[in-house]
């Protein structure tokens, strides 16, 4: 059993909801990014993302874009990545699931990158760009090291995929609040909550909700449906807006405890 | 880079005419978007594939084609060029005689109808030179449609005119200044405007490119090129063609003149890139270029698309240069990529300086003037012909008309002329 699932596991024999943070490796450093990983961990994250900076996120909206430029203007590449990690790894044992664009993972090699992420303290890979049908190779070279692989759902995809979706997933169902790039909205649809109902109704593994949660009665209205909420943009948000600040990681977990206070 | 012009002799592979289900040509192409694109794709496919053989809609579109575009295009028999190359005959297939100037109009037509089709009222679109924002600003008109393009900050700068044209045409034309701020990050953000707002909207994509069924489709609307072109060249000269050129950005007027003639084992094909300004990562937009710190010649995903991919070793898009708008784009369309592998056809370049001498010549000899992309066409034609037999005949696309481009070159004069009297 992956260390993912045990987490859902323990969250629903807790009865309560999951919470999943995201933030960009290499925004704005290396060294913030393995800090952050830390602290959000014990600042009660059940799961953290972490991104893969790529030159061209045609899923991501402006706030994600631009965290993803300053990494790379930091000259960050996806064995950084994966070397802030595993150092943040040695002082947690939170599951971390990289999410990327295919085109970073391919250039580095997927046998090698299954291998290396596995070591390195990753516990799935979710790639945005990459969809099922795509996939056949992928997915078979995550599962023998052991990594799983994670797949979006959206409120277009018909009842067909979802099935497919299911059957090819491990972990967990992320599920896409609507259609759209990341990014904060002012209100969340009914779509999202119709969605994971779908999802229920073809697979009995755990569904977080992402794109546009920014705010902890958001979170909280996920709970009531869904296994967990991610929380992107704001967080990065967050952090850009505390750029220089000395304590930016402590300011930065505060507010990501902030959206998950209610658990 | 870009010197040797004579094709491969001996054409023997397995030539793959149709992709897979999958919307593949061996490992290039397929489908690689965010979940929530592949529904409107997957209707899109269904839709295509519908009205591909139907033959109410073939007659819609051509009718459109003949009345509305002005097609057939002349072929025309480029003498002085010829004369001036010494060799092989060269012909113009006069794409820019089309309505709105560039081969554009032509998948503009045929994508329109499918948006009618599928009662999608708003219509977006990604522009590089701004011929196919044109095109698709012209249509949308046409059928009354709301109309957004999506064009990079740069690019509004060179091309000033037909930003101006698209506006008289009623679209609304959205700046891209996301990262190089030419056709790479406008494609980004048109895919960012379709996957918010799927529902209502058509992605009415201008090259052969992005995820199935796009290189597919968009070859089959402009493979008019090449049926008008072959039926053509016979009746003028009384056989095929020997050599077939055109310049490739994504690829949609080379892959357009090529497909009709690509079981013809003899009729050669030669697709010239970008060579922009020297072959270091960032000059160029020549994905084939093998050359070390080039950033060419890799294999990757960009775009919904697998193709050949300009980009470093870890798998960051490379930024591109070239003096076309239109060329200056880091991926290919897939089927050029198995076109390449498969020796079917070859890919060279021509430089910034090559296209301009180019864009001269034309002017001068034939009393044409090409866009800045064809005429990186023109110079490798020449060199082609003069290696070639007087009874050879080579067919260039003239994809496009060059009035957009001649601020740009009156520009470059003047910096020359500038350089000189230092």
């Amino acid at each position: 059993m992956s260390r993912i699932t045990r987490t859902f596991n323990q969250l629903k024999t807790d009865g309560r909801g999951g919470f999943i943070p995201f933030i960009t490796a290499g925004d704005p450093d290396l060294k913030t990014s393995e800090d952050l990983i830390v602290a959000l961990a014990r600042s009660g994250a059940d799961i953290i993302e972490v991104g893969v900076p790529f030159s061209d996120p045609v899923a991501d909206g402006v706030v994600i874009q631009r965290a993803s430029e300053r990494a790379l203007r930091n000259g960050v590449t996806l064995g950084d990545v994966l070397a802030c990690i595993a150092a943040a790894q040695k002082k947690i044992g939170v599951p971390v699931v990289l999410f990327s664009y295919f085109n970073p993972l391919l250039q580095y090699g997927v046998e090698r990158l299954a291998c290396d992420a596995r070591r390195a303290g990753v516990d799935g890979i979710l790639v945005t760009d990459l969809i099922p049908e795509e996939a056949v190779e992928w997915s078979r070279i995550l599962s023998e090291h052991e990594l799983d692989p994670i797949y979006l759902v959206a409120p277009t995809t018909s009842d067909a995929r979802l099935k497919l979706i299911a059957e090819r997933a491990r972990g967990f169902i992320y599920a896409v609040s609507r259609a759209g790039v990341t990014g904060a909205r002012e209100a969340m649809t009914h779509d999202a909550e119709s969605l994971v109902e779908r999802v229920r109704g073809v697979t009995d593994l755990p569904v977080a909700v992402g794109f546009g949660i920014s705010t902890a009665a958001q979170v909280r209205d996920v709970w009531r449906y869904a296994d967990a909420a991610v929380v992107g943009s704001a967080i990065v948000k967050e952090i850009e807006a505390c750029a220089g600040d000395d304590d930016l990681v402590g300011r930065v977990s505060a507010f990501a405890g902030g959206l998950s206070a209610d658990k | 880079m870009g010197n040797k012009e004579e094709v491969s002799e001996a054409v023997s592979f397995d030539l793959i005419i149709e992709p897979d289900e999958r919307g593949r040509w061996g490992e290039y192409g397929g489908r690689y978007v965010p979940e929530t694109l592949v529904a409107p794709l997957e209707e899109l496919t269904n839709e295509f594939f519908a009205v591909r053989d139907d033959a109410g809609f073939q007659l819609e579109f051509n009718e459109l084609l003949e009345n509305f575009s002005g097609r057939p295009t002349p072929l025309y028999h480029a003498r002085r060029l010829s004369e001036s190359a010494g060799g092989a005959n060269i012909f113009f297939k006069r794409e820019d005689l089309s309505h709105t100037g560039s081969h554009k109009i032509n998948n503009a037509l045929g994508q329109v109808l499918l948006a009618r089709r599928m009662k999608k009222n708003r219509v977006i679109a990604e522009t590089g030179a701004g011929q196919h924002g044109v095109a698709t600003a012209t249509v949308c008109a046409m059928f009354n449609l709301k109309c957004v393009i999506y064009m990079g900050a740069e690019d509004i700068r060179r091309q000033a005119l037909n930003v101006f044209r698209m506006k008289l045409l009623g679209a609304e034309v959205v700046s891209v200044e996301a990262g190089t701020r030419t056709l790479k990050d406008a494609i980004n953000e048109a895919l960012r405007d379709w996957v918010t707002n799927v529902h209502d909207t058509y992605y009415l994509l201008g090259s052969a490119l992005g995820p199935h069924p796009y290189p597919l489709m968009v070859r089959e609307f402009q493979s008019v090129i090449g049926r008008e072109a072959r039926a053509q060249i016979i009746a003028q000269t009384g056989r095929l063609p020997d050599l077939l050129v055109a310049c490739v950005g994504g690829g949609s007027n080379a892959i357009g003149l090529f497909h009709p003639f690509l079981r013809d084992e003899n009729v050669k094909m030669l697709g010239v890139e970008a060579g922009g300004r020297g072959s270091e990562q960032g000059e160029h937009a020549a994905r084939f270029n093998s050359g070390e710190g080039s950033g060419g010649n890799r294999i990757g995903v960009l775009q919904g698309t697998m193709s050949y991919v300009l980009q470093d070793s870890h798998g960051q898009i490379a930024a591109t240069h070239s003096v076309s708008a239109g060329l200056d784009y880091a991926s290919i369309g897939p089927e050029h990529a198995f076109l390449h592998d498969a020796k079917r056809a070859r890919y060279i370049s021509a430089s910034d300086e090559e296209a301009l001498r180019g864009f001269k010549l034309c002017a001068e000899l034939e009393g044409i003037i090409p866009a800045l992309e064809t005429a990186h066409a023109i110079v490798p034609a020449m060199r082609a012909a003069s290696e070639m037999p007087r009874d050879a005949s080579i067919i260039v696309n003239l994809s496009g008309r060059g009035d957009k481009d001649v601020n740009t070159v009156a520009e470059i004069m003047r910096e020359d002329v500038a350089h000189r009297d230092k």
